[in-house]
């Protein structure tokens, strides 16, 4: 091994994965031949030898007190061999070994933890999303708030695995700065002025940082009229990324009255067919309405109605915008196309129509 | 690899962003502690006492200190009623909302969470108060335990007069086992410990990949990470630093998976931990490892560094299988599922057989994910090494791009020839990017060319989609001092102009 030795005396590293796997797992590791969807949120996995390992997926709120990943920890070690693991969206997978513990098991996750089972095949599984106002320093709106209040509204979506063309995956980020990821539908809040700068505070951050994150330099020192160095934003080159406030706190960037919320279409990460996409502008100037969106909420619901009226199986959002073209995009859901859909990055060429393709 | 990874980063940069300093180190009056030699930090950690250090960092102290002020004097109406504390008297009014609906609710947990930790109910006021006001309440800055350059988000709450509870509430990172498979004893063991110092909240988990445990204060982080040391935990990354890695659940539980992300993930951590804890980076640097072109780690572009796993040589077909799948969904849903969606068109269906041009495809797994029983990757295994995706935050969201085509990564040998790659990479771009670029972003600007001369790998077609169609070119052998026998100049990566700006419209 490249470095046998630790670096120093506290660095333990990552836990042995080979401890907390599912006995099926450890015994089967890289000899898995298939797998079957027996319904939705429950899968098997078959191994080369025959064994059988299920999965039931169920949705979580990702915030868990200790008493909840305890309750969790009891349904495991009553079903499970006392083995479970989550997905990459916040999801609990329960493993078993034995087919007939899957229905006691549903039903305990259901009734105790008070969790849904699914996620699975053409589901919209649990929406990607971090801190929000429960623990970021940089936030417009709220995460796991926005993310209740959407998946009360796309629970049969998560409890189905056939109601919709394809997986949906969908994020949610409370800055511009955009901890959630790319998805096929992203909610993404939007500042619409530059920074204030508190000038009581100009000072606590380093000034040349500062000014040096600025992507569009934008942001220069200037001598107030006491001759002390604060800074400036020239308002026109701005484009309120937020970066600088992500820097440094006195470059307030929210406006609990100005921002909104915008959703975006077609983010893929996997290589799948056309391989990865970036997500695209669809619809903005979404009010930021606690406690539950619903604004957003039915913005959501309209793109999906008509997703599923008009994708092909297998077509992922993105794709299926592809397919049948941003004009017909706008027609069918209804939502306006402006000149803020149009890009105006370095990019931008490379997103205009250079042919003379038009669907008529 | 003898010597180890030769550490070539400028001592005299100049810190990062103004956060993520530690000054708990001992070297008074060193502004780089983190780039103190290992020597010094085994020296340093002897002690085994864990110091958790309020950043004594002049600039963020007074952060927090103008901004106490700021608030006073600028949202003043925020601080009104303020002395309530008792808990009967929290106000959640907007918030209980979210207590009704199908999906599991966070706030009905934590209110029950809130009956024996009284700081949870002051979590849920401020929230609360967020949702009235759309108005966030955190200060953040961050913490260090001894030793470590980071792994602890600390906040700090500005209605700490209503709420004296949360007036430090504190995100610990956590190191997960890789895959996130858990047994109950593990986690078990994780509540006990969280729950015996602080309010008792953990996250499972945070978006880069750590468990992230929520609700110490500077002197209960301090006990807790000490105490989930002594079990053999450790501390995730932070700040401008190597993060911790994530990886999809790969051969423990998947057909699919074409190496091992277990076993590189956890690899990789530990070679690397001390990237991971002391942030000595231009800014961070992510791996994310799949075990195939379906991604579920969403490494593609959540990650600088994706590890992607595919094959070699000929598909497996196995034609009784697609036999049965044929007469299962018939010939049409073959043809309209699988193969038209291939994107190479080299995928085809004769009479009830399938047949592969593997020379084209392109590995993108999806005539597998549909007919998983008939078809099979190859054996030939390894995987694509991909370089530079990254979030939105300045010059906007990236994609990696293809860096290393094929690499085996069965071995340990293998996995030598990556960290060897990865040492690389981190020398040069450690070397030359400036502060808080991401590799993705240093790319961009020096251009790929450049980047391929720096960390040594020569260029391959698989890296683009096509070549430039832009005809300024700089030929380093045609230029006339290079003709009149004038030795190779290094690559001009200290150029800020990015010269192939317009191929990238093409
Ligand atoms: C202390 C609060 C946090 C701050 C200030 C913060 C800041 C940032 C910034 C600046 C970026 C953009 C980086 C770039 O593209 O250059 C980012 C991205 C990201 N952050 Fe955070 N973050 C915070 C907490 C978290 C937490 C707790 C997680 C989950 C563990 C997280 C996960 C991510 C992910 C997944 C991305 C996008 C992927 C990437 O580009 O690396 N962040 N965050
Ligand atoms: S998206 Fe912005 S506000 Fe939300 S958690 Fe990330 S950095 Fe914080
Ligand atoms: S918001 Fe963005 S563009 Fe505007 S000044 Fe700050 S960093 Fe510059
Ligand atoms: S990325 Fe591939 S190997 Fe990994 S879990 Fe997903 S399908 Fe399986
Ligand atoms: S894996 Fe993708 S590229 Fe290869 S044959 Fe199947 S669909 Fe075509």
């Amino acid at each position: 091994m490249a470095r046998a030795k630790k670096m120093a005396p506290r660095d333990n590293g990552a836990p042995d994965y080979k401890k907390n796997l599912h006995p099926l797992m450890a015994k089967n590791y890289g000899k898995w031949s298939y797998h079957e969807k027996l319904r939705p949120g429950v899968l098997v996995h078959g191994a080369e030898n025959g064994d059988r390992l299920y999965t039931v997926r169920a949705g979580s709120p990702r915030t868990l007190s200790v008493d909840k990943v305890r309750q969790i920890c009891d349904i495991a070690d009553k079903y499970c061999q006392g083995h479970l693991r989550f997905t990459s969206r916040a999801n609990v997978e329960f493993l078993l070994a034995n087919e007939a513990d899957i229905d006691p098991l549903i039903k305990e996750v259901n009734e105790t933890l008070g969790f849904p089972v699914g996620g699975t095949g053409h589901s919209i599984s649990n929406i990607v999303h971090t801190q929000g106002w429960l623990h970021c320093n940089l936030p417009g709106t709220d995460a796991a708030g926005s993310v209740k209040a959407l998946m009360d509204l796309l629970y049969e979506e998560f409890v189905t695995d056939d109601s919709l063309p394809a997986r949906v995956k969908i994020s949610a980020s409370c800055c511009q700065i955009n901890c959630g990821g790319q998805a096929d539908i992203s909610i993404n809040l939007q500042h619409h002025h530059p920074p204030r700068i508190k000038p009581e505070g100009v000072g606590v951050c380093e000034l040349p940082k500062v000014v040096a994150i600025c992507p569009v330099a934008a942001i220069r020192p200037r001598q107030d009229e006491t001759g002390k160095t604060t800074l400036e934003v020239v308002d026109e080159k701005c484009m309120y990324c937020g970066a600088c406030h992500g820097q440094c706190p006195t470059m307030e960037i929210r406006d609990a009255k100005t921002d909104t919320l915008s959703i975006w279409l077609g983010g893929k990460t996997a290589s799948t067919r056309k391989g990865p996409s970036f997500m695209r502008l669809a619809v903005w100037g979404l009010p930021n309405n606690t406690p539950r969106w619903p604004e957003v909420g039915a913005a959501v619901r309209k793109i999906l109605d008509v997703y599923k009226q008009t994708g092909r199986p297998y077509e992922r959002i993105g794709e299926w915008v592809d397919r049948i073209g941003w004009k017909r995009f706008f027609e069918l859901t209804g939502f306006p196309f402006t000149k803020y859909h149009i890009d105006d990055s370095p990019l931008a060429r490379s997103t205009f129509n250079t042919s003379s393709h038009v669907r008529l | 690899m003898g010597g180890g990874f030769r550490r070539v980063y400028p001592e005299n940069r100049p810190d990062h962003g103004g956060i993520n300093k530690d000054e708990g180190l001992g070297e008074s009056g060193a502004r780089r502690p983190h780039v103190a030699s290992l020597q010094q930090f085994g020296g340093l950690l002897e002690s085994k006492r864990v110091y958790l250090h309020l950043l004594v960092n002049p600039y963020s102290c007074a952060i927090n200190f103008a901004f106490r002020y700021i608030k006073r004097i600028g949202w003043q109406n925020q601080m009104k009623g303020s002395g309530m504390s008792s808990e009967n008297k929290i106000n959640t009014s907007m918030i209980d909302d979210l207590e009704s609906g199908p999906w599991p609710s966070f706030v009905k947990d934590l209110k029950s969470l809130a009956t024996k930790k009284p700081a949870v109910g002051q979590l849920l006021g401020q929230l609360n108060q967020s949702y009235e006001d759309r108005w966030n309440y955190w200060q953040g800055t961050v913490l260090n335990v001894d030793g470590y350059g980071g792994g602890v988000i600390a906040r700090y709450s500005e209605l700490a007069e209503k709420y004296p509870d949360i007036a430090q509430f504190h995100t610990i990172r956590i190191i997960p086992p890789a895959g996130w498979v858990y047994s109950t004893a593990t986690l078990r063991e994780l509540c006990d410990i969280w729950e015996k110092h602080s309010a008792g909240i953990i996250q499972l988990h945070g978006m880069t990949g750590d468990i992230l445990l929520l609700g110490s204060d500077n002197k209960s982080t301090f006990d807790a990470a000490e105490e989930l040391m002594e079990h053999g935990w450790d501390l995730g990354g932070s700040g401008a630093a190597l993060r911790t890695l994530a990886c999809c659940v790969g051969q423990a539980r998947c057909e699919m998976a074409l190496i091992d992300t277990m076993a590189i993930q956890t690899h990789i951590t530990n070679t690397y931990i001390s990237e991971l804890h002391r942030p000595e980076f231009p800014y961070k640097y992510k791996f994310k490892i799949s075990g195939c072109a379906n991604d579920c780690a969403c490494a593609m572009q959540r990650s600088d560094m994706p590890i992607i796993g595919t094959w070699r040589g000929p598909m497996q077909i196995d034609q009784a299988e697609v036999g049965k799948f044929v007469d299962g969904h018939g010939a049409d849903f073959v043809i309209d599922n699988v193969i038209t969606r291939c994107p190479t068109n080299c995928i085809s269906l004769k009479d009830n057989q399938i047949e592969v041009d593997d020379d084209n495809c392109v590995r993108c797994m999806h005539c597998i994910n549909v007919m998983h029983k008939a078809l099979k990757p190859g054996k030939d295994r390894g995987a694509t090494i991909l370089i530079g995706g990254k979030r939105t935050l300045k010059i906007g969201d990236t994609m990696s791009s293809v860096l290393v085509p094929f690499m085996k990564l069965q071995t340990e040998e293998d996995w030598e020839k990556l960290t060897d790659l990865v040492e690389r990479i981190w020398e040069f771009w450690g070397e030359h990017a400036l502060e808080h670029e991401r590799v993705g972003e240093f790319i961009n600007r020096i251009g790929l060319g450049a980047f391929l001369d720096g960390v040594g790998l020569e260029p391959h077609p698989e890296m683009i989609t096509a070549p430039r169609s832009n005809p300024y070119i700089k030929f380093e052998e045609l230029a006339p001092g290079m003709l009149e026998g004038e030795s190779g100049h290094d690559p001009a990566v200290v150029n800020e102009e990015v010269e192939s700006m317009e191929s990238t419209n093409s």
